[in-house]
């Protein structure tokens, strides 16, 4: 998994029926003293989060679990809002 | 697998149902001389109770993740297997 901030929403009208209903959010990937590290990509919500939050992502074949048994065509799935991380670099 | 050291700790509240329970880990890769590389990854660790500093096995895989939770088809992606007594390269 890793660290994000999601920082828009995407709206797409004809999309593939395993989309359907579902909240496309843009999200940049954070380095873990929070500033952006590599490029913004758009991942699949799976638990509610909303622009401005930090959450956690997962990529490849398990991005489509959350939504078991429906088959969602998803390489990339938010499934955790973070409440806050501690780093101590010894 | 690789080598990384546990560098902290991350709280989250809501997650998917699955992952309940599971202890988050920020891992960063190292490589042989212990130099950080790489982006640092959220593990899970449920074995091997991994604290800040450790030096640990990280597998980046979801089905070796998802072996470790022991909850089929869970969302995870990472998780640390072992904590890392020693590490030896002879030439």
């Amino acid at each position: 998994m890793l660290l994000a901030k999601v920082v828009g929403t995407v709206v797409a009208t004809r999309k593939d029926p395993g989309l359907h209903g579902r909240k496309l959010l843009v999200i940049q990937p954070l380095a873990t003293d929070h500033r952006p590290e590599g490029k913004p990509l758009v991942a699949l919500d799976s638990i509610g989060a909303g622009v401005t939050e930090e959450v956690f992502w997962v990529r490849g074949r398990e991005a489509s679990f959350p939504f078991l048994p429906e088959e969602v065509p998803s390489d990339a799935t938010i499934v955790g809002i973070v409440d806050h991380w501690n780093v101590r670099r010894l | 697998m690789l080598i990384g050291r546990v560098v902290g700790s991350v709280i989250a509240t809501q997650k998917n149902e699955k992952l309940e329970g599971a202890k988050l880990l920020l891992v960063q890769p190292l490589d042989l001389e212990g130099r950080e590389k790489g982006t640092t990854v959220l593990a899970i660790d449920t074995l091997v109770d991994a604290g800040v500093g450790d030096r640990v096995l990280l597998v980046q895989e979801g089905k070796a993740a998802q072996a470790v939770l022991g909850r089929g088809t869970a969302a995870v992606d990472a998780a640390v297997v072992g904590v890392v007594d020693t590490v030896e390269t002879p030439a």
